[in-house]
């Protein structure tokens, strides 16, 4: 069997989420297997709700009131007592902060192999091989795991495959998973989760983007980027270096951490297009990139691959934007 | 106190990424191996809480690979400020998290570290799991994404960053592996006097076997290019008359 494990933010189920639900119903579909949704922890019957329309075998809640809340210690101790229950071939889950905080947990727990981050799923008769991002996108390679591991744990990347096309029509099986924790099992205290007040810098509806990565090397070039967006009449971003130097502020930044957005034009001036900035950005309409790294990443994803020398290249066409 | 920093020397932004013949690999013969940058930030941390201590405590930087790639990573740390180093010798190209993860725990297990920091992920491989996987393995609390630390009685409290603009609080009693977020702090240089240093400070050397692997690359393959992308290069007047008719005629963002 496989197993989709259900993640809550902030009241629904993850974006990340109903994406690992497509990628486990396409294992489930390519295998021949049968496919279980946990909803566990945080808000669990609400999603139990939420999901009851997926087509599915069953719904599986494990609830309790020491992971009413997210704890890493909770979660992995529960979810490793799933998985030792139903022995399932595969887990999933999107690959979220949360996932990254407390699946490698159950993995080295039980022993199993995680192939975190995936892109896409290819099969070689009943073997799935899964492919990853590595060398900061340069390349990516296949993965298989040990055909003598009971289980293995995925986690997919957000866009790997999309919600749209999740299948409908879910039996109204449910069952319960009897939870037992207790105050050894959790060591450590989670505080609730909390914004950092906005600068009312919307990047999310900025038509136009001029966003700077590390290939600006100094902070005294930033006006030279700024004077650029500015004879655009384009919203400035950055790449999360730009914003860890301290040459721009953080919410500037595009990113998994950061803002997604999705405007007409994204024009990127010295990024490399490392995975954690590809995600905030791959939905932009346009994408202009300049780099003067022929085999840059961003280009993989651009419109527009510009080979070249910023310093020379962003005055230049400043200039004649001003004419 | 005593407080472990991996640090993972791996290839640089400049350097050029070439698979090697057997497809599995890349060649590491034309790459320039540097500090992980996460790993820095990660460094950095350990050694601001050991001056605010002021108490004694420890700093030992640790790596895992050859000898060739990754003894810059050990005498940088040294010069840092860091008070030892631990070099896990291993020429195996690991790439399963579990068996690298179980490398350190194994060697790191009598040193009873306090706190172990790591940076979140490495720039090579990027699972992003190692510092929990033996946090997990040694029996600690574990943390990821640090970007504030505050070191309290027998516990740590970091503020984890969570996806985007949302943060959370967590308290983890000793001992704690915390995986550290970019950012948290400025990264220093070492000085000449702590180069000069490094060389009389401790360098252990272990030899490190690495077990079976439970998940194995089949091959390294360059990504396909999912867009018609429209190559502009040449001459800069040249690239600059092309952007600006992609900007006014195609795209029509600007009059």
């Amino acid at each position: 069997m496989i197993l989709v494990v259900l993640e809550n933010q902030r009241g629904n189920i993850h974006a990340f989420s109903k994406e690992a639900v497509v990628a486990g119903q396409s294992l489930a579909s390519k295998l021949g297997m049968e496919l279980s949704i946990l909803c566990m922890g945080e808000n669990a019957s609400s999603l139990k709700e939420q999901a009851s329309g997926y087509k599915a075998k069953d719904l599986i809640l494990a609830e309790h009131d020491m992971i009413n809340a997210y704890s890493a210690d909770g979660y992995s101790k529960v979810l490793s007592d799933v998985i030792t229950d139903l022995s399932p071939q595969y887990v999933i889950m999107g690959h979220s902060y949360m996932v990254r905080d407390f699946l490698p947990r159950v993995s080295a727990k039980l022993n199993l192999p995680f192939v975190s981050d995936i892109i896409s799923v290819t099969y070689n008769g009943d073997t799935p091989a899964f492919a990853r991002q590595v060398f900061n996108a340069k390349l990516a390679t296949n993965i298989q795991s040990d055909t003598s591991s009971n289980t293995t744990l995925l986690s997919f990347q957000s866009a790997a495959f999309s919600s749209d096309d999740i299948e409908l029509g879910g039996s109204d099986a449910a069952s319960v998973f009897e939870v037992n924790l207790s105050n050894e099992d959790i060591k450590s205290i989670s505080e609730p989760e909390f914004q950092e007040s906005s600068s009312g810098v919307d990047l999310t509806t900025a038509d136009l983007i001029v966003s700077v990565g590390r290939g600006i090397e100094s902070e005294d070039n930033i006006p030279m980027v700024e004077s650029l967006a500015e004879a655009m009449g384009a919203e400035i971003a950055s790449s999360r270096p730009v914003v860890d130097m301290g040459w721009l502020p953080s919410y500037r930044q595009i990113g998994s951490s950061g803002q997604a957005v999705s405007p007409t034009l994204y024009f990127s001036v010295g990024i490399s297009g490392a995975i954690q900035h590809v995600v905030g950005m791959k939905g932009s309409k346009n994408i202009i990139a300049i780099n003067k790294d022929e085999e840059a990443p961003i280009f993989e994803i651009a419109d527009y691959a510009v080979i070249g020398d910023l310093m020379e290249i962003v005055p230049k066409l400043t200039e004649e934007l001003k004419k | 106190m005593k407080i472990a920093v991996l640090t993972k020397a791996i290839p640089s932004y400049e350097s050029s990424i070439r698979i090697d013949s057997t497809s599995k690999w890349i060649d590491e013969a034309v790459v320039n191996f540097v500090v992980n940058e996460s790993d820095s930030y990660a460094l950095e941390e350990a050694l601001q809480i050991k001056e605010k201590l002021d108490n004694g405590s420890e700093v030992v930087v640790i790596t895992m690979g050859s000898e060739d790639n990754t003894s810059k990573v050990l005498k940088d740390g040294l010069a840092k400020g860091a008070d030892r180093a631990i070099f896990i010798k291993n020429e195996d190209s690991n790439t399963d998290p579990l068996t690298i993860a179980k490398l350190f725990a194994d060697n790191l297990k009598d040193e009873n570290f306090d706190l172990i920091f790591s940076g979140l992920q490495s720039d090579d491989l990027g699972s992003g799991q190692t510092g929990v996987l033996i946090g997990e393995m040694l029996g600690m609390s574990t943390a990821t994404l640090g970007i504030e630390t505050d070191i309290q009685e027998s516990k740590i409290k970091v503020k984890r960053e969570l996806e985007s603009g949302w943060f959370q609080w967590v308290t983890l009693p000793f001992p704690a592996s915390v995986s550290i977020q970019s950012g948290i702090n400025e990264p220093r240089y070492p000085s000449l006097k702590g180069i000069m240093g490094a060389k009389r400070k401790e360098s252990k050397v272990i030899d490190g076997q690495s077990g079976s692997q439970k998940q194995n690359f089949i091959n390294l393959f360059i990504p396909k290019n999912e867009k018609a992308t429209e190559k502009i290069e040449g001459d800069v007047d040249g690239i600059v008359a092309k952007l600006m008719d992609v900007l006014k005629n195609k795209l029509r963002v600007v009059s």
